[in-house]
C-alpha cells in the first residue's frame, strides 16, 4: 500500500535534489532545470495531499504552478540566451559583475 | 462697556499686522494715520472701559473677560483672559494716552526715515505687548506680554541697526532683560508649585485667606524672584545698565520705553502682587533699599552726563527707584501715582529733547547747545514745565507724587529712606535744571552749520508736547492730598489687604496733621535749593562748575564714567562668559564633542559598511545559499521554536 507518507518523502527527496542542484551546479541551464524539479516536487505533494484530503484545491494549485513554471521557463530561457549572446558563456561563475 | 476690553488689544494688533505686511506698499500718510488711529481708538475704548468701571460700586470693580482656553495640561490651566480692575485701567489709560501722543509726535519726527512703516509696525506692537502685560489675568499671559515688550524694545532700540552702537545697545537691552526674565519665569513656576494656580485672583485670594504666615520662606523666594524680573524690566540696580544705552533708538522710542511702557512693567507687577509682597517683610526691605539706592545712584551719575538723552535716562532710573521705594514701604498707591505722573512729564521731556535734537539736526551734546530759548519757544516752554514737574515744584505733577513717596517713606519706612530719597530729590532738581540751563540759556555754543537749520518743530510734534505739558501740570491733582481720587479709585486693588491705612493723609493722624504740610514745605525747599545751585553754577558763574570738577577730579571722573559699572560687568561677567564660550563651549564641546560625535557616527557606519559589502559577491550561488539557510532557519524556528 502506497500511503501519503511515501508521496511526501519522494517529494522531499526531489525538492532537496533540486536545491542542491541549484547550489552546486555552474551551468545556468542545469540550474534552471533544478528549479523546475523543485517546482514539480511541490506539485507532487500538492496532488498527494489533495487526494488524501479529498479536496480539489490542491489540484487546482498545481495548474497554477504549471502555468507559472511555463511562463518562468519562457522568460528564464530568453534571459539565458541574451546573456550567452553578450558573454559567450552560460557558466554562472563568470557572470558576477553585480557586486561591490 | 466692559465687554469691549478685548478691542483695546485688537486695534494695535491690527495696526501692527497691516503695517508689517503691507506698510511698504502704503503711502507714508496712510501708515502714520493707521498707526495713530489704532492707538487712538484703543485709548477711546480704554476710556469707555474706565467709565464702565466707574459705574460699578467700588467693591465690585473687577471684571474678567475670558477670550479662549489656551493651555490645559493636567492640573495646569491657563486661559487667555483679560482682567479689568482699577489698577489695570489706570495703566491702560496711561499707556494708550501717552502712547497716542508719542505716535502723533513720531509722524513728524520720523518723517524722513526710510524705515517709516517698520517703525510704526514695531511701535504698535510695543503698545500691544504692554497692554497685554497689564490686562492679563494670570501670570503666564503677563509673562507673554513681558517678553514681547522685551522683544519690541530690542527691535526699536536697534531700529537704526546699520549703526554698530545701536545694534550693540539693542543686544545689551535684550540680554540684560533676559537675566531678569529668567528670575521672573522661575518665580511663576514657584507660584504654580505653591498655589497650584497662576490666576491672579486665585493666588491672591489664597494669600489673603491666610494660608501663609508672614515671612514664610516660599513667599519670600517667590517675591524675590519676581523682583529680579522687575529689576531687569524697570532698570534697577543691578540690571539697570541697558537703559542708558537704549538711547540709541529714535527719541520717541525712548519716550515710549521710559514713560508709558516697558520700565513701568516692574512697578506694575509689584503693585499687582502687593498681596504677596506684603507677606514678606524681607523682600519689602530689599525692594525699598534697592529703590532708594538706585534713586540716589542714578541721580549722581545724571549730574555730570553731557548727552541730553542720557541725563534723562538716568533721571528715569532715579525716578523708577522712587517708585520701588514707595512699593517697598507698602505705599503701592504712591508708587502707581508716581508712575502715572512720571509717564506724563518724562514723555514730555523726552519728546521735547527730541524736538531740540531735531532742531539742531541731530546734535545731542549739551555742551554744544545753549541759548536756544528764543529759537524754539514752544519746545522751551514745554521742556521747562517738564523740568519743573520732575524737580518737584508745586503744583506740578511730580511734586505731589514725589512728596507722597517721601512722606510714606518717612511714615512707614524710616529716616534713612527719607533722607536718601530727599537727597536724591535735591540732585534731581539740580541736574534737571543744569540740563535746562545748558540747553536753553546762557551763551549759544551751537556750531554755525546747525545754526542755519535751526527751526521750531512742525505742528504735529509741538501739539503732543503741549498736551503732555498740560497733563504734567494737572496730573498731580488726581492724587492731591486730602481728596486723593486716585487713591480711592485704586484702594480695592492696592489697599484692601489687611492694611489699616494707606493714605498719607490718614496715616498722618498718628503723627499729627502738620506732618504732611511740613513735608511739602521741606520737599519744595529741597527742590528750590537744587534749582538755586544749578542757577548759580550754570547761569551766574559758568566757570564754577569747571572749578568744582577740577577740585574733585576723582569723583568727577568716577561719575562721568558711571562708576565704571559697565567696565566692571565686562570684567566679571561678559569677558569670562566670552572666554568660556570660545575656549570651552566652542572649541571643546562643540568642535570636539558634538561635531566629533556626529562625524564619528558617520565614520563608524562607513567602516561597518566597507566590511559588510564583501557579502555582496556577485555569485548567484552564494545568494541562493543564503536564501536556503534562511528558509531552513525559519522552518527550524517554526517547528521547534514554540
Amino acid at each position: 500500500m502506497i500511503t501519503i507518507t511515501h508521496y511526501l518523502v519522494l517529494s522531499a527527496i526531489l525538492f532537496t535534489v533540486g536545491v542542491i542542484g541549484v547550489l552546486i551546479r555552474r551551468n545556468a541551464i542545469i540550474i534552471f532545470m533544478c528549479i523546475e524539479l523543485m517546482l514539480n516536487a511541490v506539485n507532487l505533494s500538492f496532488v498527494a495531499c489533495a487526494h488524501y484530503l479529498n479536496s480539489m484545491q490542491g489540484q487546482l494549485f498545481v495548474f497554477f504552478t504549471m502555468t507559472v513554471a511555463a511562463a518562468e521557463a519562457a522568460v528564464g530561457l530568453a534571459i539565458i540566451v541574451a546573456v550567452f549572446r553578450n558573454k559567450e558563456t552560460i557558466n554562472i561563475d563568470d557572470i558576477n559583475i553585480m557586486k561591490w | 462697556m466692559l465687554n469691549l476690553v478685548a478691542l483695546i488689544l485688537l486695534f494695535p494688533l491690527i495696526g501692527t499686522v497691516i503695517n508689517g505686511l503691507a506698510g511698504k506698499r502704503l503711502r507714508k500718510e496712510t501708515v502714520g494715520y493707521l498707526a495713530c488711529g489704532a492707538i487712538g481708538l484703543s485709548f477711546l475704548v480704554s476710556f469707555m472701559v474706565f467709565i464702565g468701571l466707574l459705574q460699578l460700586p467700588p467693591g465690585e470693580r473687577l471684571f474678567e473677560k475670558h477670550l479662549f482656553r489656551w493651555i490645559e495640561s493636567g492640573s495646569f490651566i491657563s486661559a487667555a483672559a483679560l482682567q479689568v480692575d482699577p489698577l489695570s485701567v489706570v495703566m491702560i489709560l496711561v499707556i494708550t494716552g501717552v502712547g497716542f501722543l508719542i505716535h502723533i509726535y513720531s509722524i513728524g519726527y520720523m518723517h524722513h526715515d526710510k524705515g517709516y512703516h517698520r517703525y510704526f509696525c514695531y511701535l504698535n506692537l510695543f503698545v500691544f505687548s504692554m497692554l497685554l502685560l497689564v490686562l492679563s489675568n494670570n501670570f503666564l499671559l503677563m509673562f507673554i506680554g513681558w517678553e514681547a515688550v522685551g522683544l519690541c524694545s530690542y527691535l526699536l532700540i536697534g531700529f537704526w541697526f546699520e549703526k554698530k552702537s545701536a545694534s550693540d545697545a539693542a543686544k545689551k537691552a535684550f540680554v540684560v532683560n533676559r537675566v531678569g526674565d529668567f528670575g521672573f519665569a522661575l518665580g511663576i513656576m514657584l507660584i504654580f508649585l505653591t498655589f497650584h494656580s497662576i490666576d491672579f485672583t486665585e493666588v491672591f485670594s489664597a494669600v489673603s485667606h491666610g494660608n501663609f504666615e508672614k515671612g514664610s520662606f516660599t513667599v519670600t523666594m517667590i517675591t524675590l524672584l519676581l523682583f529680579i524680573g522687575a529689576t531687569g524690566k524697570s532698570a534697577q540696580i543691578p540690571l539697570y545698565t541697558w537703559l542708558p544705552d537704549a538711547m540709541e533708538g529714535p527719541t520717541p522710542v525712548s519716550a515710549l520705553i521710559h514713560a508709558a511702557t516697558m520700565v513701568t512693567a516692574g512697578v506694575y507687577m509689584i503693585a499687582r502682587c502687593n498681596a504677596l509682597y506684603l507677606l514678606s517683610p524681607f523682600t519689602m526691605t530689599v525692594v525699598a533699599s534697592i529703590g532708594v539706592i538706585t534713586a540716589l545712584f542714578a541721580a549722581t551719575i545724571g549730574l555730570v552726563q553731557n548727552d541730553i538723552k542720557r541725563v534723562l535716562a538716568y533721571s528715569t532710573i532715579s525716578q523708577l527707584g522712587y517708585m520701588f521705594l514707595a512699593c517697598g514701604v507698602g505705599a503701592f498707591t504712591a508708587g502707581v501715582f508716581h508712575l502715572m505722573t512720571h509717564a506724563f512729564f518724562k514723555a514730555l521731556l523726552f519728546l521735547a529733547s527730541g524736538s531740540v535734537i531735531h532742531a539742531l539736526s541731530g546734535e545731542q551734546d549739551i555742551r554744544k547747545m545753549g541759548g536756544l530759548k528764543p529759537h524754539i519757544p514752544v519746545t522751551y516752554k514745554t521742556f521747562l514745565i517738564g523740568t519743573v514737574a520732575i524737580a518737584g515744584i508745586p503744583p506740578f505733577a511730580g511734586f505731589f507724587s514725589k512728596d507722597e513717596i517721601l512722606l510714606e517713606a518717612l511714615v512707614r519706612g524710616n529716616f534713612i529712606y527719607w533722607s536718601l530719597g530727599a537727597f536724591a530729590a535735591l540732585l534731581t532738581a539740580f541736574y534737571m535744571f543744569r540740563l535746562l540751563f545748558m540747553t536753553f540759556h546762557g551763551e549759544c555754543r551751537v556750531d554755525h552749520h546747525a545754526m542755519e537749520h535751526l527751526h521750531e518743530s512742525p505742528k504735529n510734534m509741538t501739539l503732543p508736547l503741549v498736551a503732555l505739558a498740560g497733563l504734567s501740570f494737572v496730573g498731580g491733582f488726581f492724587g492731591i492730598p486730602g481728596a486723593n481720587a486716585l487713591e480711592h479709585f485704586l484702594a480695592p486693588v492696592l489697599g484692601g489687604h489687611g492694611h489699616t491705612e494707606v493714605s498719607g493723609t490718614v496715616s498722618a493722624g498718628h503723627h499729627g496733621a502738620w506732618l504732611p504740610y511740613l513735608m511739602m514745605v521741606i520737599s519744595t525747599a529741597i527742590a528750590l535749593v537744587g534749582i538755586f545751585l544749578a542757577y548759580q553754577m550754570y547761569i551766574k558763574k559758568p566757570e564754577l562748575s569747571k572749578k568744582l570738577a577740577e577740585r574733585f577730579r576723582l569723583i568727577h571722573k568716577l561719575l562721568l564714567n558711571k562708576y565704571y559699572i559697565d567696565e566692571i560687568y565686562d570684567a566679571i561677567f561678559i569677558n569670562p562668559t566670552k572666554k568660556i564660550s570660545t575656549q570651552v563651549l566652542w572649541k571643546v564641546i562643540d568642535v570636539r564633542m558634538i561635531d566629533g560625535s556626529v562625524n564619528g557616527i558617520a565614520r563608524l557606519v562607513g567602516r561597518i559598511g566597507s566590511v559588510l559589502r564583501h557579502l555582496q559577491t556577485g555569485y548567484i550561488r552564494n545568494y541562493a545559499f543564503y536564501i536556503v539557510v534562511g528558509c531552513i532557519l525559519i522552518i527550524v524556528l517554526a517547528v521547534f521554536g514554540r
